[in-house]
């Protein structure tokens, strides 16, 4: 059973890889061991010094022209070779949509438990990791822990920090290990607008509810956003009822912690708060009393968007002058 | 003519949870438990499939015997055959255990072309069932896509993705999970209702799929859930009132700076 050591970090997402490494230092140090980073990809060799400069102890590189593109076969078969041959205690995986598939495959292959989008991982006092994350819609937190070695979980975007980057000792290992040929094949790449994948790093979100009766309504919050130097964002009735928008907040969409939070003509349901739970102030405005989205804010304005968001942008306006 | 299968889960309607405010717990005993949003998406798209090119839609749950209400659901909105794969031994399975379950009953139903599952579930979310059962059955998946078309032996699906829209094609047999912009769940007919009612659910047990117990329910899973209790959530719960919008709206600028959240 102990034969399992270390607390290794993969993510194919770079930024994540290195929130990854802050947290794995973390649990590394309290269970005195060390953290090792995985870094795959065609020419991944390049990532190894800054992942040593941000915490990594050692790093496994496997640089290998099939994993230029990113595929679940080839990732599944690199990560499942060197964690079968060095046996980890510890595996945690970055939770972009990418990442879940390659982790939950890489999970069934290893005929092991996995626990998704943690948001919390500790270390109790037999040395054995605990991990929270949400359930039921957003409506209750579970602590979990893992029955099968290396116990596993992935990780979402921006649940924790990375480390300051400074010189720091580390060892870079090149893993010569088999990759598969992917079973899939990617005919087109189609980006989507950098401002809608910035929202969770926004400091100030105006979000828009079913209380805004037009699409072309959404520029009085955006005027709001632009004051603000804040970003706009949609419930999902918004994006999947009326189809205005594709993007939405909430659980299955963006988890997002702004320092303001300002929910316009939204009734809060558990799901969409699930989203914003960790935002520092919520401002809750909506006509009717008794919208559950009251029950979460800091400051709760009972009235119409369409007076008060305007009034905002002409209080903040006067206020920069 | 494609055989497709379609894994759901009767899951609790989050919904209508409540939370017992001395404990913190949820109350589960009561709960409704429906179809989870995302798999009634990967029905409506197998039966979109099917009416397109011809085929069978045959569904598979593990589940209580209570969701024959879900396949009887499934089967009233187009779906051709039901199997319910129910076992006392199943109880308190987690993904490790019900990939496994729901691999032995697609090798017991022989060939396929297509699996369709929702991207994860309404009540634990944790999408890890589907890229499983892939795993498990050695065929490439396909998940969150949004747009799904076949192409003689080959699926082509859009997939959404945070940064991008990434068009994938792969050799069937493939598992695709798919997202709920994929479709609208239609809402079947009184007749269809009808028909679906005299279609034949079929149960599967442990022992008719030789499932080892010791692979199932908690001693075949990987993960122990030690507690689940409700966040608190403690905000300061102030209500910003005025005479007219103008001051609300100072006074709520006022506060805002105070706290640090916007600049002066």
């Amino acid at each position: 059973m102990s034969e399992h050591r270390g607390v290794w970090v993969f993510s194919e997402n770079k930024e994540l890889l290195l929130e990854l490494l802050g947290q794995g230092s973390e649990l590394a140090k309290k269970l005195q061991t060390e953290v090792t980073a995985v870094a795959l990809g065609s020419g991944a060799g390049s990532q190894a010094n800054d992942l040593v400069a941000h915490g990594a102890n050692k790093v496994f590189v496997v640089d290998h022209p099939i994993l230029e593109k990113i595929h679940a076969d080839p990732y599944v078969s690199a990560l499942f070779t060197l964690v079968n041959k060095y046996k980890p205690e510890i595996l945690l995986i970055g939770s972009t949509r990418r990442g879940k598939e390659i982790g939950s495959r890489l999970a069934a292959k290893l005929e092991i438990g996995c626990v998704s989008d943690c948001s919390e991982l500790e270390i109790d006092d037999k040395g054995q990791l605990l991990m929270r994350r949400v359930v039921y819609g957003g409506n209750a937190i579970a602590t979990e822990t893992c029955l099968t070695k290396p116990q596993m979980a992935t990780v979402p975007p921006r649940t924790f920090e990375k480390l300051e980057p400074k010189e720091r000792k580390g060892e870079v290992v090149k893993a010569d290990v088999k990759v598969e040929e992917p079973r899939t094949e990617i005919i087109e790449t189609k980006e989507i607008e950098a401002a809608t994948v910035k929202l969770e790093e926004a400091k100030v979100i105006i979000a828009c509810g079913r209380g805004v009766e037009k699409k072309e309504d959404i520029k009085i919050f955006e005027e709001l956003a632009d004051i603000l130097s804040g970003q706009v964002g949609y419930t999902r009735p918004l994006c999947e009822d009326r189809r205005w928008y594709t993007e939405w907040i909430g659980l299955s969409g963006h988890y997002v912690k702004p320092a303001l939070y300002i929910a316009a003509g939204i009734s809060g349901v558990i799901q969409h708060i699930a989203g914003i739970r960790d935002s520092q102030i919520i401002v809750a405005i909506n006509k009717d009393p008794e919208a559950p989205i009251f029950e979460i804010a800091d400051y709760k304005i009972v009235d119409d968007i369409y007076q008060v968001v305007p009034a905002l942008s002409a209080a903040l306006k006067k206020l920069k002058k | 003519m494609p055989r497709i299968f379609v894994c759901v889960k009767q899951a609790l309607d989050v919904a209508e949870l409540k939370i017992d405010s001395a404990t913190r717990r949820p109350i589960i005993a009561g709960v409704p438990r429906k179809i989870s949003d995302f798999d009634k998406n990967a029905i409506e798209e197998g039966v979109r499939i099917k009416e397109k090119i011809g085929g069978e839609v045959t569904i598979l749950t593990v589940g209580l015997e209570e969701a024959k209400t879900t396949l009887r659901e499934a089967l009233a909105m187009g779906a051709d055959k039901a199997y319910l794969i129910s076992d006392l031994a199943f109880e308190d399975s987690d993904t490790l255990a019900v990939s496994y379950i729901l691999a032995e009953a697609v090798k017991k139903l022989g060939e396929f072309d297509l699996i369709i599952c929702g991207e994860g579930s309404i009540d634990s979310f944790s999408a890890q069932v589907g890229p499983r059962l892939a795993e498990r059955l050695g065929i490439p998946q396909i998940t969150y896509a949004r747009k799904v078309r076949l192409e003689g032996d080959r699926v082509v699906a859009e997939r959404s993705l945070e940064d991008c829209y990434e068009t994938v094609r792969a050799k069937t047999p493939v598992l695709l999970a798919v997202t709920g912009e994929i479709n609208e769940p239609r809402i079947p007919s009184l007749m269809a209702i009808m028909k679906a009612s005299k279609k034949e659910i079929v149960i599967w047990k442990a022992e008719d799929l030789k499932i080892s117990e010791e692979k199932v329910g908690k001693t075949g899973s990987g993960i122990e859930v030690m507690d689940v209790l409700a966040p608190k959530m403690e905000r300061k719960q102030i209500e910003i009132k005025a005479e007219t919008v103008e001051e609300i709206a100072e006074n709520l600028v006022k506060a805002l700076i105070k706290e640090g959240v916007i600049a002066r």
